[in-house]
Parts: structure tokens; sequence; C-alpha cells
């Protein structure tokens, strides 16, 4: 229930627990113990596009920690935050999405880049820029 | 996710040509989308009569980009690395008789220009050491196609073991020799046994599709690629043990496995191989596919349970094994991806035929993936009990240019690293056991000169602090603690006595943590330190990371 909630707001308001908690007669800390448990659920709203970046072992040695580290940099994204200021992206770390044989891999949401290097990082980006003009 | 609309230019007939593109999740990353997008365009464009068929993973991640030109008559040309760009030059000289430029060949036909200068595919050198048995159709057949797998034997399998007794097919299961291709390597018929005899009203299968091992992608391979072999697999499964509810549990972060059984189930269901009166042997069965919303956890069996009740996916004691008490609290039987897989062929094959490669102790063969810093990644199918260095060099082709060997990692966050003089170590359950590390689930990481050991415990650590489900004291803490030590090393910061300190920790967590993610958890730790020790050393006393990967040696700078 709450994977079809997370698909239709990007993310698991508050109000959405109370009312699951109210109706199904489960306390609201259970349902903030799952929701936080698992990876897949936010509590926060997601920015439009999702950046997925790979830290399997494979794309461990091959530098993805530099390739977010840049994302962050470049999208302006500090701190605790995941989502840039202007709330175009939300960049947030796997754990493998098995494309381990093109690593260091990312994803933006439902496409996937194999063999990224920092240097075409921005010509990716940019692409998901214009589309929103 | 992908949009992909078959059949889409059908001229007259029925297409002379039949074009695969490889559109796995690892085709997909290395831009096959486009290359179908150039594909459309240009059969359009020449006036190919001809159909278009989205495979999925050949193995051969290495050149993907993978294309592969059929015509009757012809011989069968695999392309690798192809492009918008160079695609148009590549049908043009097909077009033209000539197999110029084509990496490998289905076949040789003599029929066509410099065949002769083409290797066959399956003695390229990544293919030739290989039996492929669960991948033989990964990347050949259309993956939505349940008449594509019919035509390749499927389902023969599954009809053998329904004209048997439930009793009988698990000895046929036991005469092969499986084992669980998850990673603990338990006999596959001792578990369906085991819940076959336990007395219930109802029971439960679950195929463990929550492959959440970084560096394995087996089981995507296998499940994206050739999905209706593990759906026959699971409802073998369900003859054998009793049950008539089965279960997929994918993991979120591999979404086209998701879709890709999803449909395979429907078609299923609509062909009669599943629902009541299975091929009228009057056994009824039906599966559900289930997203696991993600937590590396989830693939220890008992919090895959809870994952599956809609709980909090935490572990707990065992026995009772899930086997007599697992979802809801009735019997339930949990077998990988792979696993599954294995099953029809054991029944196409015959139990003897099937043992008759393995190791002794292991029958049949076992897919690795091999990733890292490798020349040809991949996964590759060989025999249980092949030595690394096979999978390594001949298979693989070593280290780039340059680079030195530095070490193996295999199983994952509860596996290690294996140096060189491992290199003969045969690949089964219990060599990689002694050695300090484990098979998992067939995960292979090559680590060259640029990498640092320390970092790749740190690397681990990371993952398994937060993988820590936070139930029991040992993994909760101790992967903290360790992490803690480990990244005040890195940093330069950290004292001899802090080997003696990892040492005690590893072996604490190792035989109290409750389930096979703490227990595991310390294993690389363990094996960096006893295989390189002089790194830790480096890092320690001479303050500096021999690699130059840590935060000490940009310190230095």
């Amino acid at each position: 229930m709450l994977q079809e909630i997370q698909s239709r707001f990007n993310h698991i308001p508050l109000e959405s627990m109370l009312e699951v908690s109210e109706k199904m007669g489960i306390p609201l800390s259970d349902i903030y113990g799952v929701a936080t448990f698992y990876h897949q659920f936010r509590l926060k709203p997601q920015g439009r596009h999702l950046i997925s970046v790979c830290m399997g072992t494979a794309c461990h040695v091959k530098g993805s920690q530099a390739i977010y580290d840049l994302l962050r940099q470049r999208l302006g994204i500090k701190g605790d935050e995941e989502t840039s200021p202007d709330g175009m992206f939300t960049v947030q770390k796997v754990r493998c999405m098995g494309a381990c044989s093109l690593s260091p891999a990312l994803r933006i949401d439902g496409d996937i880049y194999g063999k990224v290097k920092p240097e075409i990082l921005d010509t990716i980006l940019h692409k998901y820029s214009r589309v929103l003009g | 996710m992908i949009k992909v609309d078959k059949n889409f230019v059908q001229y007259s007939g029925s297409g002379e040509f039949r074009i695969r593109v490889g559109m796995g999740t690892c085709g997909l990353a290395a831009g096959a989308d486009q290359v179908f997008e150039a594909l459309k365009e240009n059969i359009k464009k020449m006036e190919i009569r001809g159909t278009i068929v989205p495979v999925g993973c050949s193995g051969t991640c290495y050149l993907e980009p993978q294309i592969e030109i059929s015509r009757e008559g012809y011989p069968s040309a695999i392309y690798g690395n192809v492009n918008a760009a160079n695609l148009p030059s590549i049908l043009r000289s097909y077009l033209s008789g000539s197999v110029e430029g084509a990496v490998a060949l289905r076949e040789k036909l003599g029929v066509m220009k410099g065949e002769e200068n083409v290797p066959l595919f399956d003695e390229l050198d990544f293919n030739k050491h290989q039996i492929k048995r669960v991948t033989i159709n990964c990347g050949k057949i259309d993956p939505e196609s349940i008449d594509d797998y019919i035509a390749t034997g499927g389902f023969t399998g599954l009809k053998k073991a329904l004209s048997m007794k439930p009793e009988e097919v698990i000895d046929v299961v036991k005469a092969s020799g499986l084992r669980g291709r998850g990673g603990a390597g338990f006999p596959t018929y001792l578990k369906w046994l085991i819940c076959r005899q336990a007395v219930s009203e109802k029971k439960f299968v679950v195929c463990n599709a929550d492959e959440g091992d970084p560096g394995a992608f087996m089981n995507r391979m296998e499940a994206e690629s050739d999905p209706y072999r593990v759906v026959e697999g699971l409802i073998t499964a369900g003859y054998a043990i009793g049950a008539h509810e089965g279960f997929f549990f994918v993991r979120a972060e591999k979404p086209l496995m998701a879709l890709r059984l999803r449909k395979a189930v429907e078609e299923a269901r609509k062909r009669g191989f599943l629902g009541e009166n299975i091929l009228g042997s009057g056994f009824a069965f039906d599966v559900q596919v289930i997203l696991s919303a993600g937590a590396f956890v989830c693939g220890e069996e008992t919090a895959m349970i809870a994952a599956i009740e809609g709980r909090r996916a935490m572990p707990r004691q065992r026995p009772p094994f899930p086997a007599t008490k697992g979802l809801w609290d009735y019997p339930t039987n949990i077998n990988n991806v792979e696993t599954l897989a294995q099953v029809p062929v054991i029944f196409q094959l015959g139990p003897s035929k099937y043992s008759e490669v393995g190791s002794e102790k292991s029958k049949g063969t076992k897919v690795f993936c091999i990733a890292g810093k490798v020349r040809r990644t991949g996964a590759a199918e060989v025999p249980i009990g092949t030595p690394i260095r096979k999978l390594v060099f001949d298979i693989g082709g070593g280290v780039y240019e340059g680079r030195k060997f530095k070490a193996v990692q295999t199983g994952g966050p509860s596996g290690g690293c294996l140096p060189e003089k491992f290199l003969d170590l045969p690949l089964d359950y219990e060599s990689l056991q002694a050695a300090g590390s484990i098979m998992g689930s067939g995960g292979i990481i090559v680590l060259d000169d640029e990498v640092c050991t320390v970092d790749i415990a740190k690397y681990f650590l990371t993952f398994t602090s937060a993988e820590s489900c936070g139930k029991c004291t040992p993994c909760r803490v101790g992967t903290k603690v360790m992490l803690s030590i480990l990244t005040r090393i890195s940093e330069g910061d950290g004292e001899m006595g802090d080997l003696e300190k990892l040492r005690k920790l590893a072996e604490s967590m190792r035989d109290t943590a409750l389930c096979a993610l703490g227990q595991g958890a310390p294993n690389p730790v363990i094996t960096t330190l006893r295989y390189f020790e002089d790194e830790y050393v480096a890092h320690i006393r001479d303050k500096v990371c021999p690699a130059g990967v840590c935060p000490i040696s940009k310190k230095v700078k």
C-alpha cells in the first residue's frame, strides 16, 4: 500500500501515513517503521527527475563516488539534502542495479547510463533540463 | 519502462530478416535503446523486410550494444559496440552479402564474403570455456514470447515432472545433486522434502529474486532474458511440495526483471501452465509477482517472509525454518532464481546427465558475473569447480594493459578478497569458504593495483552498517565500530592496535550475529587483513595508501 502511495505522490506524506493508520487500525509508529526501513520510501518530496547513482562494488572501484560528488556539486545540493534547490533533480545512492558489466552506472528516471565519465555528466544533465525548457 | 513495439515493420510475407537487439539492463545502459530507434529508421529507409526482436542479454556484456542479423539461408552475424553512427554501414555490408565487421557468427555456411575471418560465437574466448544450460536461450529468444520458449523445449521438463509422483520429483532433484545457487549451497531436494513432509492445509513457494549482492546480476540476466524457465522451475517446485500458491519476490532496483516475470506469469496462465488443472494433471497452482521495497537483508529467508507479509524485513531466530513455519506460519519453500532455472534442465537432461559436470560435492553449472577491473565483463556459465583463473583470465581476458592483478572479490558483502595465490582455487562452496570467502550468488569483482583493499573493506562495511536491520547488537553495533576504525585508518589516524581490535570484533560478530548478514559482514575485513596486512600497516605506520585511493593520500597532497 505504501508503494502505491509513493508512486502517486512521489513520496509518502505524513497525512497519508496518518490516514492509513486510522483507516486500518495500525499504529502510526508501525507504519513509520516500515516507511523508514526500506530504501524505496522517501518521506520528503522528490525532484522532477530522480538520479540514482549505482554504488555497487564494480561501480565503486571505477569511481562512482566521484561521480556522485560531482553531480551534487553541479546541481548545488548541499548538506543532508538530496534534492536540488530548484526542485528539478533528486540524487540518491543505490545499491547496485545489476549493470556491473558497464560500470560505473547511473539511472535517471527510467533511463540507464553505463560507463559514465565525469566529462559527459553535463551532457546527460543537459538533456533533462532541456526537456523541461 | 522501455517501449518496445514488436513486429512494427513487417512488410509483405513473414519478413526476410530477423534482427535481434540485446535489450537487457546492460544493453540499455550501453545505449541499446538508441540503436533500436536507429534500426527502425534505417530498416524503413533501406526497405528491409524484417522483424526487430528485442532480446535479453547473451552474457557478453562487454560487446553491448549488440545486435544479431539473421536471414534464412545465410549465417546469423553478431555485431558488437553498435551505435547509431555505425549501424547503417553494418546493415549495408550484410545486405551486400558480407559479414566483415561482425564479431561472431552463429554458424558458418560458406555463402557470405569474409565468413572465414569471423569466429563462431561459441568459440569466442569469452564463450568457449562455458557450458550453457540455464543461459542457453539468453540473448537468443524473445523473452516475452512463450512460443519462443516452447520452441526451444520449454515446459517439457514440467510435463515430465507432472507425470511423476511429487516424491519421485524430489528423488530426481536429489539424484541431480542440485544445491541452492543463492549462496548457501543447501541441497535443494532436502529443502523440498522437509516442506513436503510438513503437514499443513496450505503451503507456499517463493522465488527469491531480490538479487541484492553488489556485483551480482546473473538473476537479473536469467529472469530478464529467459523468464519462462524460472516460472517453469517454480511450478515444478510447487508441485513437488504440494503448494498451490507461489510468489516472485523481485528487487525494485531491477524493474525490467519484474516486468518480464509479470508478463511471463500472465502468458503462462493463458496457456494453461498456471491455474486450475495444469496440463490436465489435476494440479492447481498460481503465482504473484511482488516488488521488494529495497533492503539488502530481505535476501535472508525469514526477513523476506516478514517483507512479503508487509512488515519490516527483520530476520528472526531459526529454527523453526521457513520450510516448516514460513509465510503466515505456513510451510514455505524459498529458492533462488537460478536454482529454479536449473530445475527444468534437470528434467530435460535427466539427473545422471545433469550431474556429469561439476565438482564432487556440487553438481551442474553456475553462472558467474565478471566485473570490475577486467577486460571482458559479463556473465559466464561454467561447471561448478572451475578455477578462478579460468574465469578471470581465459574468459574475462585479465586486467587492463599495464595494470597488475591484485585480488578477486567474491560473494558480495559477506564474501572476501582473495589474492593471486588462490587463482587456481576451484569455484565451489567449500573451497571458497575454506579460503575465508564465499561463493555467494556468484559475483566476481576483479581488483587491480589501483584498488586499495582497506578502501574495499571500508566500502563493504559502509554497505553492511547501512543495511543492518538493527535487530541484533553484534551486527548493528559491530558494523558501525568496524566502519569507524576503518575510516580512521583510511584517514591516516589508525593505530597498530586497531588491527587486533578488528580481528577480535570480527570473530565475535561471526559467532554471535543473528543472521547471515551480520555473520558474513566481517569477511571483507578478515580476508583483507589476512592477505593484505601490509596495506593496513602502510596506512597506519607509514601514513600512505599504496594505491592512492584513501583520504590519507589527499592529505599529503
